[in-house]
């Protein structure tokens, strides 16, 4: 089936090549990474995880989001989804391998990785971590590609693949689980020390995964033959909605529990993220960027109207994907070390290798997910 | 027995992954274990702490840092951005954030206070590592670091509440002035901290910073020990420690 990634027209050479420009020019700033240190970037004692850890975090949200397609068609037997639950399941693939990458590219040694594996450690989350995004990778692998190579020969999924499809759907919930725990259990942070860190993860996780697979749908709607239909991608901006109102709803929590028990220690990260705290506020604009984006999104998907034109809810979903990137990619990681437990304000701003590296991940990432489509496409288009 | 291609590649490959059964069958049942042989003149106790006296400390005074700074190769990079430390100092309302309020005697507020490592009863930076790179010594609670197994994913650092522990964002070496042969520098992408001088402890010498001050503001003992100075000051003072109220357990005491 493979091979079916391996022809294609100009525009999809193009594609491949611009992607492989960037993770050339990503690869080439990781090695002068390997060779200075993570000194390179702009991380401090102070501000010791930023951009790739919040990369990973706001990608393994993406990933999770498969589930949304794999539960109402294997459990509700929803069939409208049958056409698009493969690429759910590859844009999946796609992103836990852009989540595993982007912790290997935040290592201080990453030839060390390993002694993950050789030294287990069950009270470290990143151990349990490292257990399910593995194990997720695994099974949407595994899952998809045995679907497909079924569906190429006409013949129903093998029998065996069923257990594991119902193992992906808490499977995919214990990733994201597992991630908020990481930041949610730390004793001196006070701003990720919040026991809604986990379920606010999956309500963005909801509205931004899905938002892109309908913006993806919309693209191969354009650059190829492959037509989602209108009736699954009105089923996915509905739960896009939802999420994304459950996801806004966990943060007003958030705000509230903050501000009106007003400790100290709570607020002064919150005042840091949205108006700044001792004239220091380089997080602000983006961060009210945010919540004039998910009010926008908010006003396209609610409204039926709108939500049905397929420009506007394609222009709600980019907004969508845009505000969730900003809190989760950008505002939460780097605001937990803001202040820090010395109360000292340290701004972080990425530095240009930094960014050519994030980069080439996500190159990385979008050249997997697109060979993928690529074969999913070509075997449903053999079918027809 | 059946000699084709199919067979030969059978049997040469089973062969071959006989080589790596015996490491694997020592590292599984092997009934060696290393043993570790203290040094007759080494100093022990069942829980290492130490009590600061701030009051004692003058103005300007580094010579606690320098010491151990120096014995401990920590590089100087001359920037806060990559800056490494185990000891240094902090103003009052830093070390201890909550406990200012608005007519607190100025002083106070700015006073210097000596902070590092608080070699914790409860270490969050322990529970966290994913590689035991960071640990426990049971026997006298001094929380450890391998700087070989560390791998540098810095969860420890997220996790310390006390900002105790230093990232190698660069190779540390160039920036270390004068190397001392008797204790390893590190290589970039490794935590590093305060490890309460565990090994001069074994060769019988308290540790650096201790020795170094010469007003006697930083005491160091067996808190386990009544006799032992730590218990005696702990008795005649009233003692705080640096956010007690998450359930650390630091066992660096600051008489107040």
């Amino acid at each position: 089936m493979l091979e079916k990634g391996l022809s294609g027209d100009r525009k999809y050479w193009g594609w491949v090549g611009f992607l492989f420009l960037l993770i050339g020019v990503g690869l080439f700033f990781y090695l002068r990474q390997l060779n200075y240190g993570l000194g390179i970037t702009g991380m401090s004692r102070n501000v010791t995880w930023a951009l790739y850890i919040a990369q990973f975090t706001f990608l393994v949200g993406v990933a999770a989001s498969a589930v949304m397609l794999v539960l109402p068609y294997y459990l509700h037997d929803y069939k409208s989804f049958g056409k698009i639950t493969i690429l759910g399941e590859f844009l999946a693939v796609a992103s836990v391998f852009m989540c595993l990458t982007f912790i290997i590219v935040d290592l201080g040694q990453p030839a060390r990785a390993f002694n993950v594996l050789i030294y287990p450690t069950l009270s470290s989350i990143l151990f349990w971590d490292m257990i399910v995004l593995n194990g997720y990778l695994f099974l949407n692998i595994v899952i998809g590609w045995t679907v497909l190579a079924a569906e190429e020969k006409s013949m129903p999924p093998p029998g065996w693949v069923k257990s594991l499809i119902y193992l992906s759907i808490p499977w995919a919930i214990s990733i994201h689980t597992v991630t908020a725990f990481i930041y949610a259990g730390l004793p001196g942070r006070s701003f990720w020390l919040t026991a809604i860190m986990a379920p606010r993860f999956l309500a963005s996780a909801f509205a931004s995964g899905p938002a892109l697979l309908i913006l993806l749908c919309f693209i191969l709607r354009k650059f190829s033959r492959f037509d989602a239909g209108r009736e699954p991608i009105q089923a996915l901006a509905k739960i896009v909605t939802y999420a994304l109102i459950a996801s806004i709803f966990f943060v007003v929590m958030e705000i509230f529990t903050v501000f009106y028990s007003q400790v100290p220690e709570h607020v002064q990260h919150f005042k840091y993220l949205f108006v700044g705290l001792h004239g220091h506020h380089a997080l602000v604009p983006w961060m009210w960027a945010s919540i004039i984006l998910a009010a926008v999104a908010m006003v396209l998907l609610i409204n039926p109207r709108t939500r049905r034109n397929e420009t506007l809810l394609g222009v709600g979903c980019a907004a969508v994907f845009a505000s969730l990137w900003v809190e989760k990619g950008l505002g939460l990681v780097v605001t937990g070390f803001i202040p820090s437990p010395l109360e000292k304000i340290t701004e972080y701003f990425p530095t240009g290798p930094e960014v050519a590296i994030t980069l080439g991940v996500w190159a990385m990432g979008l050249l997997i997910l697109t060979v993928l489509f690529k074969v999913a496409l070509g075997v449903k288009e053999e079918m027809e | 027995m059946r000699r084709d291609r199919r067979a030969f590649l059978k049997i040469a490959g089973l062969s071959l992954m006989s080589f790596g059964m015996r490491p694997l069958s020592d590292a599984l049942a092997s009934n060696y274990r290393p043993e570790v042989v203290r040094a007759p003149e080494a100093l022990v106790a069942k829980r290492w702490a130490m009590v600061v006296n701030p009051k004692k400390c003058t103005d300007r005074c580094q010579d606690c840092i320098s010491a151990c700074h120096q014995v401990h190769n920590v590089p100087d990079f001359g920037n806060p951005k990559d800056e490494v430390k185990w000891i240094w100092n902090e103003p009052f309302r830093d070390a201890f954030p909550g406990q200012e309020y608005r007519y607190i005697e100025k002083g106070l507020r700015e006073r210097p206070v000596i902070v590092l490592c608080n070699h914790c009863e409860n270490p969050p930076c322990v529970r966290v590592c994913p590689t035991k790179a960071t640990f426990r010594r049971e026997e006298d609670g001094i929380v450890m670091m391998d700087y070989h197994r560390c791998i540098g994913c810095r969860f420890c650092v997220a996790g310390c509440p006390y900002g105790a522990r230093s990232m190698n964002f660069r190779d540390p070496r160039p920036f270390v002035k004068t190397i001392n042969p008797d204790f390893p520098t590190r290589t970039k992408g490794v935590v590093e901290k305060c490890n309460f001088c565990e090994e001069r402890l074994a060769r019988g010498i308290l540790p650096a910073c201790v020795m170094a001050c010469k007003a006697g503001a930083l005491v160091f003992g067996d808190l386990e020990n009544p006799e032992s100075p730590v218990r005696d000051l702990l008795r005649k003072h009233f003692a705080i420690r640096r956010k007690a109220e998450l359930g650390t357990g630091p066992q660096v005491y600051y008489i107040v």
